[in-house]
């Protein structure tokens, strides 16, 4: 039943696919990492809790954009989990699989949950950007820069997921994601500077994060910060709860082999 | 390395002299682009004129994308993929000659829809330069991240619809740099532009494509 995949690799290490047809109603973990998972949930859980009390409840409104600043709290920290962390991670551990001597298949598996948790964060940076840019600039969408460069990262990103959903041989799948992610994270600058540059060669600094000038008030900072901590917690459990899914459902692919098997065959070469 | 890739795109335009799909089925495919828009754009000449250098960009996806089809198409049937791979050849060559073999045949492309766009639209090409290089960087930037995203696809049963949805996306900065750079070339767009940091910009996603073909390709050929 051993499939052509599952031969060791000439290295004599094992395989960066090796069968994982343990019973897939098994927990993956032990007991002591559950609880230490279950305690990330209720951290980042009670950080975003009172992220969200701060932001509403005891910080004061702005002067000039009154309650429509509470989305500073939460805006940046999105972007900054969506655009860096969660790319910067799925990137990252693409890499360490493309390596022949790093590579494992756990960081397969943390590319995909990085990638597809990071879409997620970066759908909310343009949605909570565009309910802060109609009133404020009286639309919901605006060809800035920033705006420009996000939109693209997401679809970069929904096409990660695209090759992810491709069936067959999960090497092969492992493989052909990797190379996407690194074909995609080596687009990211360019397409942040060659934006930039087409939107603001003719036009002043950009309009978006003007209020994070270093002149915010006291309680404001201190919120914006929690934010950052409380967001990337729940980027951090997301990731984790997301990676144990992989586990299972790679486990469930070993276990049925038959229909595995099947599935190679008609999409075979063509 | 050099050689192989000779051989490998010797190999892709030789097949292109005597099936003449991309001369007979891409090209003239560009040229309807470029009427659809001018349909779509109404018989004055002012916004035409305006976008002329967006519009002949925008051809040029569109055309590179059904040109990487196209390659990869050769080598879907009777194995030759397998052949390829069995062949020895050195994969950064593979690359290398594939790529070049799409650049020759889309800077074709581009003679042609650049003529389209003079005819069709009044446009005045006033730097040649600037739009020889704009073509130039931007064909190999194009073919390089073409190749790369085709061999990625090669194999898959939805390719058709997989490699415009990957492609696409990640060369959008060729198409605003080369847009920028042609609207200077053409005296189309805003005033006091320069095209030099556009073309600057094409240049190094050319470069960075074909240094990341040429490392990476090796193991994306094992995937398919």
């Amino acid at each position: 039943m051993t499939l052509i995949i599952d031969g060791p690799p000439p290295s004599g290490d094992p395989g960066p696919q090796g069968p994982d047809t343990t019973d897939p109603s098994t927990e993956p973990w032990t007991a002591r990492t559950n609880w230490i998972v279950r305690v990330l949930a209720g951290v980042s859980l009670a950080s975003v809790a009172a992220t969200v009390w701060l932001g509403l409840w005891v910080t004061p409104p702005d002067k000039v954009q009154g309650n429509l600043v509470r989305l500073v709290y939460i805006h940046p920290p999105i972007a900054w989990v969506a655009l860096y962390l969660a790319f910067g991670i799925a990137a990252g551990s693409s890499v360490l699989w493309l390596w022949p001597r790093t590579r494992r298949v756990a960081w397969d598996r943390l590319a995909a949950s990085s990638m597809e948790v990071g879409t997620v964060f970066t759908g909310l940076t343009l949605v909570t950007g565009a309910i802060w840019g109609r009133p404020t600039w009286g639309v919901w969408w605006a060809w800035d820069a920033r705006l420009t460069s996000t939109a693209l990262l997401l679809v970069l990103q929904l096409g990660y997921l695209a090759l992810r959903r491709i069936p067959g041989d999960p090497d092969a799948r492992a493989r052909r994601c990797a190379v996407g992610a690194v074909i995609a994270a080596v687009d990211v600058p360019i397409v942040h500077f060659s934006v930039n540059w087409w939107r603001t060669l003719h036009q002043g600094a950009t309009v978006l994060n003007a209020n994070l000038s270093p002149t915010i008030h006291g309680a404001m900072a201190w919120t914006l910060l929690l934010g950052f901590v409380s967001l990337t917690l729940a980027f951090a459990w997301m990731l984790v709860v997301r990676y144990r899914i992989q586990v299972l459902s790679d486990r469930l692919e070993g276990a049925d082999l038959e229909t595995a098997l099947a599935e190679r065959w008609s999409e075979g070469e063509q | 390395m050099w050689r192989d890739a000779v051989l490998v795109a010797g190999k892709d335009l030789r097949i292109e002299l005597r099936s003449r799909v991309v001369l007979n089925q891409v090209a003239p495919f560009a040229i309807v682009v470029l009427a659809l828009f001018a349909f779509a754009l109404g018989p004055n000449r002012a916004p035409m004129l305006q976008a002329a250098a967006g519009l002949f960009w925008v051809a040029v996806l569109f055309a590179a994308v059904l040109a990487v089809q196209r390659s990869f198409a050769l080598e879907a049937n009777d194995g030759t993929r397998d052949g390829l791979r069995l062949s020895g050849l050195d994969p950064a060559g593979i690359f290398l000659g594939k790529a070049a073999a799409i650049s020759v045949q889309l800077i074709v492309l581009e003679i042609l829809l650049a003529g389209g766009v003079v005819l069709f639209y009044g446009a005045h090409i006033r730097s040649y330069g600037a739009v020889l290089v704009a073509c130039a960087a931007g064909t190999a930037g194009l073919a390089a991240v073409g190749t790369l995203y085709g061999a990625l696809a090669a194999g898959v049963r939805v390719r058709e619809t997989l490699l415009p949805f990957l492609l696409l996306p990640v060369v959008a900065p060729v198409l605003l740099a080369g847009t920028r750079a042609w609207q200077v070339a053409l005296g189309t767009g805003p005033g006091g532009d320069s095209a030099d940091p556009w073309l600057r910009l094409m240049l190094v996603f050319a470069a960075v494509y074909l240094a990341v073909g040429v490392l990476i390709f090796g193991p994306l050929q094992e995937a398919a």
